[in-house]
């Protein structure tokens, strides 16, 4: 199970990493989803990994650490209001620069370059 | 246990609950409701200031559990001092915000407030979780502030600063995890109680927590290859949103202060001051780059906002030697260089008004209004931030070139501090005689009137720097005594020992 578990981790984050790299807003905000999900697998898994057990000390021998189920459930509630978030960001950004590149454009035409035409056009 | 730890938490939430549902409400009610807030929390961090200054450690234990196992929140003199600095720079920046930078946006007041209570947590919480809670409550307030008062110049840093901080966060939680899941717990203290037992294997996990931690706060603080964000953001941000952020960089040098000194310190075993080796160097090459920053900027706020990079590479130097009269220094120096920079921001946004279309831009201009009174508030401003005698920015530096011993590192804190204040000198010098001397002749549209509120809000925190002159006696004393509780981390673990039950009774 831990090998399973740990690829599974390895894989999300990976991903999430590559996605982050990508320069437009789609990407990104996938890759920040992938990148809390392999965090909050991997934060669960710091209280060991355990099947049918109770978070109650001395009721059977082996027993759950409660306590990172608390703090992933915490890193999930967090995670989604800043994913919401960034998602209205990155829309927002869309439609601000028309384009949806995190810099607003792509580098050949700098946002700069165009704000000042416009603004000597005026 | 003192329930006046809450306070500081508690009020700005309460106040910021209110404001959410007020935000058709008049705005002069809502104005008068923030500032009110605000002024309470001043007034209760005064009291924690008062309370702090015997030198014992308060705590309170959230739902009455003995620490370690619930949340604490834990009241020593540097807790005390951060609380205060920020709620009288909230108070200045709230002033100059009700001058009209708050319209536009109905929730302003509540994300300036709820952006003060994430701050208070992270300034009292004792436990290592909680500080990333805090991190989150005011991130997420701070992206609210950063976007407001729109504009399109404003969404791709704003993209950029969110992003950046997300991926932050999630370093966090996985060094959290590292760390929880070696030594069973996230308290502070006992986790400073715990380290120095971690042997064998445990030990490389640990650490790469700790590192990890260290570039999360590095992110937070602004340090050399994790600043770019910053003066974009900083300098299109509104002005009172600009200022109030100058103490956000000032939090990740306050959990480095907190969780290196006590959780990786002088008695942490085989993790003694982890990471403090990389800490100075990356420190005095931040305060390069922010002069060089500094020198290139082209227009006023980007000048301050390189500036908060300077005091923040000013900072961490000393910090990173760790002895008791760096820290001191450094602590001295993090009051004076706060409150500048932030009066530097409102005073560009002043002077950004007063100039038709040039704004804030350093170019020749035609000549503008009001420029005895902004041209001395820029000039204060500018001699407390580049540390010219006699105002406070010179004796933070000097404490801290001081508090160093003579070795290989005070040749490199020398002359990298020297020569990066000369040059800050010359950034300010050039911004300074461009913008206010250098005129040419042309019509100007009549400018608004420079309204008393906005002034007052940004004269008073350039006037701190000489207030903290007058009182630098009774401040280095206290921030001496701080050192002192600092290093003395034996005291902090203490705190496990409080015992909880009945106590109430």
């Amino acid at each position: 199970m831990e090998l399973v578990y740990a690829l599974v981790i390895g894989a999300l984050t990976a991903s999430g990493v590559y996605l982050l790299l990508r320069a437009r807003t789609f990407p990104v905000v996938m890759g920040l989803t992938l990148l809390s999900y392999g965090v909050n697998l991997f934060l669960f898994s710091s209280g060991r990994l355990s099947t049918g057990q109770q978070p109650i000390i001395g009721s059977t021998t082996a027993y759950s650490d409660p306590l990172p189920q608390a703090l992933v459930l915490t890193a999930i509630v967090i995670g989604f209001a800043m994913t919401a978030f960034v998602v209205v960001l990155s829309l927002r950004n869309l439609a601000d620069n028309n384009d949806d590149h995190v810099d607003g454009a792509r580098p050949e035409s700098a946002t700069r370059g165009k704000q000042d035409e416009e603004v000597s056009d005026k | 246990m003192t329930h006046w730890l809450t306070a500081p938490i508690l009020i700005p939430m309460l106040g910021g609950i209110l404001q959410t549902f007020m935000g058709y409400a008049p705005i002069s009610l809502r104005r008068t409701l923030g500032i009110a807030t605000t002024a309470l929390i001043l007034a209760s961090s005064l009291v924690l200031l008062a309370l702090a200054d015997d030198g014992s450690y308060r705590i309170y234990a959230f739902g009455n559990w003995q620490p370690p196992f619930g949340i604490v929140l834990v009241l020593d003199r540097l807790a005390a001092l951060m609380l205060v600095m920020t709620s009288v720079l909230a108070l200045c920046c709230h002033m100059f915000s009700i001058g009209g930078a708050d319209e536009g946006n109905r929730q302003f007041h509540t994300l300036f407030l709820f952006q003060l209570m994430g701050l208070n947590i992270a300034f009292l919480t004792g436990d290592l979780f909680n500080l990333f809670v805090a991190f989150e409550v005011l991130l997420i307030a701070s992206y609210g502030l950063l976007m407001h008062g729109g504009g399109t110049v404003r969404t791709v840093p704003g993209l950029h600063y969110v992003v950046l901080n997300l991926i932050g966060s999630s370093i966090f939680l996985i060094s959290v995890g590292m760390i929880y899941s070696v030594t069973g717990t996230l308290n502070m203290a006992d986790l400073a109680v715990k380290i120095p037992q971690v042997t064998g294997d445990n030990l490389n996990i640990v650490k790469a927590g700790g590192m990890m931690l260290l570039v999360v706060f590095a992110l937070k603080a602004a340090l050399l290859p994790l600043c770019f964000w910053l003066p974009k953001a900083y300098a299109k941000a509104t002005a009172p949103v600009a200022a109030l952020f100058a103490v956000m960089t000032k939090v990740g040098v306050y959990a480095i202060i907190r969780v290196y000194l006590l959780v990786f310190g002088n008695d942490a075993g085989e993790l003694a001051n982890l990471g403090m080796d990389w800490l100075f160097p990356l420190a005095l090459a931040t305060l390069a780059i922010g002069v060089i920053g500094a020198l290139g900027a082209d227009n006023l706020k980007s000048l301050v906002a390189w500036q908060v990079i300077i005091s923040v590479g000013t900072l961490l130097a000393p910090v990173a030697l760790g002895s008791a009269a760096s820290l001191s220094a450094a602590l001295f120096y993090l009051l004076s260089t706060t409150w500048t920079v932030a009066g530097l921001f409102l005073v560009a946004e002043l002077v950004a008004h007063q100039r038709g279309s040039a704004r804030d831009r350093i170019i020749t201009a035609p000549r503008m209004r009001n420029r005895k009174l902004l041209g001395v508030l820029f000039m204060m401003g500018a001699v407390a931030a580049a540390g010219l005698p006699p105002l406070s920015g010179f004796f933070g530096k000097v404490l801290i070139l001081k508090s160093v011993e003579p070795g290989p590192q005070m040749a490199w804190l020398w002359s990298v501090l020297l020569i990066g204040s000369f040059l800050t000198v010359i950034a300010y010098s050039r911004a300074g005689s461009i913008v206010f001397w250098r005129t040419v002749d042309g019509h100007l549209e009549q400018p608004e009137p420079v309204k008393g509120k906005v002034t007052t809000a940004a004269g008073t925190l350039i006037a701190l720097t000489v207030v903290i002159v007058a009182l630098a006696g009774p401040i280095n004393r206290y921030t001496d005594a701080t050192a002192q509780q600092l290093l003395d981390t034996g005291a902090y673990t203490e705190i496990l020992q409080t015992s909880m039950v009945g106590e109430d009774d």
